[in-house]
């Protein structure tokens, strides 16, 4: 399979002092159609590598590459859903998940005319996360956890290439969760488009992902990375199978090593001044 | 009480308030007797309305459309430069000050301006309602275009959205809730500022009538200048609520609304 995210010794400062700076030297590459994870402590810089992927920030040093191109500004084949589901309160549901339609190019011109043809796209996809009946409804008449299907889905309208996840599921109690991770896992596993998820969630992580980039504290860069060897469809019985804990278990002492260090050097520099 | 009776209170108390206030007011004026160019009764201003009702109403008319005048132009200046604020960060920081300044001079102060540049009449007054109404309306949109969340500009900016389809898809609508309950506050200001304008300089309309009732000690029609304006008000309130409640029932959450549960 071919590279298709790349990242070569990134840097990402957000102004000149030395403290602000937010990645270090990252390097890391994911192949086409694969499913990505990135974990670490928080403040690592994992979101300042989302908005380096998609192109809403220009690295400092180094190059990021998608699809063979660098990155140079605003990417257009990317399908971005965060925490906080901002879904549009004066749209009803089925309108919300056209949004990304009336904005991508080709769709955007095509949009009026082959009306039907997208809205019938967008029902299906209710249709996979089990929202088909909600389509009339408005986001905030729906739960935390529908919201979420429904951003996912808005995400996925236009077919994007890339899927950038950024803590997606954060916000939502644990059995809402982990039947999401069920979720999501089937549409990818359906449409194989390369996926970068961001969590705290180690077990998100190894549930969803085919290979896990830990970082390190700030500045943040990729201290380990971890393939996920364990066959799919993966279900809530897997997060039980020893081989899938020992991972999560590598993985928690990792995280756990780089934040001392993290506090020690914190301390180190609280000494000098 | 059920929520049915409480509903019909609810709709009836202002009106028992507005009863009770007017017996209350009539009863004082009796029994103390209060001469009538001190404070007329109630119904002593609603028989100079009724014996004035020709003038007073031509003279409301004249007053409505210089209200409504000077407040479409303070929601076209207002909603332009709202957008021009919310949407740049540097013009914000380089008008808010002239803003704020302009903002807290007394509008009455200028009239006198107005009338060197826009003569005695119908203009002036146009001009001062648009003065006062616009400036609510500017901060509002600017209010509503800032709290964009910024997740959401990351996701359309990476579908290749441009400026202008934040501002239409997302800024604008956003930033509904905010236009109209500014629209209730300048509605409210623009009659203030006709009516100062009138009563300045002007041959017309009810700030006029009543500065010439008042010369003439005619003090009941003065009153019932006020009572117009005041309903003038009241209504066109109202309107601006009705329709504030059926452009933006997302922002309330619809309250009425049936919610969806589960999940």
């Amino acid at each position: 399979m071919p590279e298709f995210v790349s990242l070569q010794d990134v840097s990402l400062n957000y102004d000149v002092s030395e403290s602000s700076l937010a990645l270090s030297g990252t390097t890391m590459s994911i192949k086409r159609g694969q499913f990505a994870a990135v974990v670490g402590p928080s403040g690592c810089g994992k979101s300042s590598l989302m908005k380096l992927v998609t192109g809403l920030k220009r690295s400092t040093s180094g190059t990021v590459s998608v699809a063979g191109n660098k990155v140079n500004g605003p990417l257009k084949i990317v399908g971005m859903a965060f925490q906080n589901p901002t879904l549009l309160p004066w749209r009803r549901l089925l309108s919300n998940l056209m949004l990304p339609l009336e904005i991508v190019q080709p769709h955007r011109g095509r949009l009026r005319a082959h009306r039907d043809e997208y809205v019938e796209r967008a029902r299906d996809l209710l249709r996979t996360v089990g929202l088909e009946e909600f389509e009339d409804r408005y986001p905030w008449m729906l739960s935390g956890g529908m919201q979420q299907r429904a951003n996912l889905c808005r995400s996925l309208i236009h077919e994007p290439e890339l899927l950038m996840l950024d803590e997606p599921f954060g916000a939502l109690d644990a059995f809402t969760r982990e039947e999401l991770w069920g979720v999501l896992q089937s549409i990818w596993m359906t449409k194989k488009f390369t996926t970068i998820l961001v969590t705290h969630d180690l077990r998100e992580a190894a549930y969803l992902a085919d290979v896990i980039f830990v970082m390190s504290a700030r500045p943040g860069r990729v201290i380990a990375t971890h393939p996920v060897d364990l066959p799919r469809p993966r279900t809530i019985e897997t997060t039980f199978d020893p081989h899938f804990i020992d991972i999560v278990h590598k993985i928690r002492n990792e995280i756990a090593q780089v934040r001392n260090e993290g506090k020690a050097a914190a301390a180190r520099t609280l000494k000098a001044v | 009480m059920t929520s049915r009776n409480r509903r019909r209170l609810e709709v009836a108390f202002p009106w028992i308030v507005i009863t009770v206030l007017l017996v209350t007011w009539q009863a004082a004026v009796v029994a103390l007797d209060i001469k009538p160019f001190v404070l007329p009764s109630p119904t002593a201003i609603f028989a100079a309305f009724v014996e004035n009702r020709g003038p007073i109403m031509q003279h409301a008319l004249f007053t409505l459309t210089s209200t409504m005048s000077g407040f479409a132009l303070g929601v076209l200046f207002g909603v332009t430069l709202g957008v021009v604020i919310g949407s740049s960060r540097l013009v914000y920081v380089g008008l808010y000050p002239v803003l704020i300044g302009f903002n807290s001079i007394p509008k009455v102060a200028i009239v006198p301006l107005l009338v060197l540049w826009l003569g005695i009449g119908q203009p002036t007054a146009i001009a001062t309602a648009f003065l006062l109404s616009f400036f609510p309306i500017a901060v509002n949109i600017a209010t509503g275009l800032a709290t964009v969340e910024p997740e959401l500009e990351d996701v359309l900016l990476s579908l290749g959205a441009t400026k202008a389809d934040l501002l239409f898809k997302v800024g604008l609508p956003r930033a509904m809730p905010y236009f109209f309950a500014s629209l209730k506050v300048s509605i409210t200001l623009a009659f203030i500022g006709a009516v100062i304008a009138e009563t300045i300089a002007s041959n017309d309309g009810i700030g006029y009538l009543m500065l010439q009732a008042s010369s003439q000690f005619r003090i009941p029609l003065m009153f019932a200048g006020v009572f117009v304006i005041a309903i003038m008000g009241i209504v066109t309130y109202l309107i601006f609520a009705l329709i504030e409640r059926r452009m933006t029932g997302w922002a309330t959450r619809g309250r009425d609304m049936q919610v969806a549960s589960g999940g």
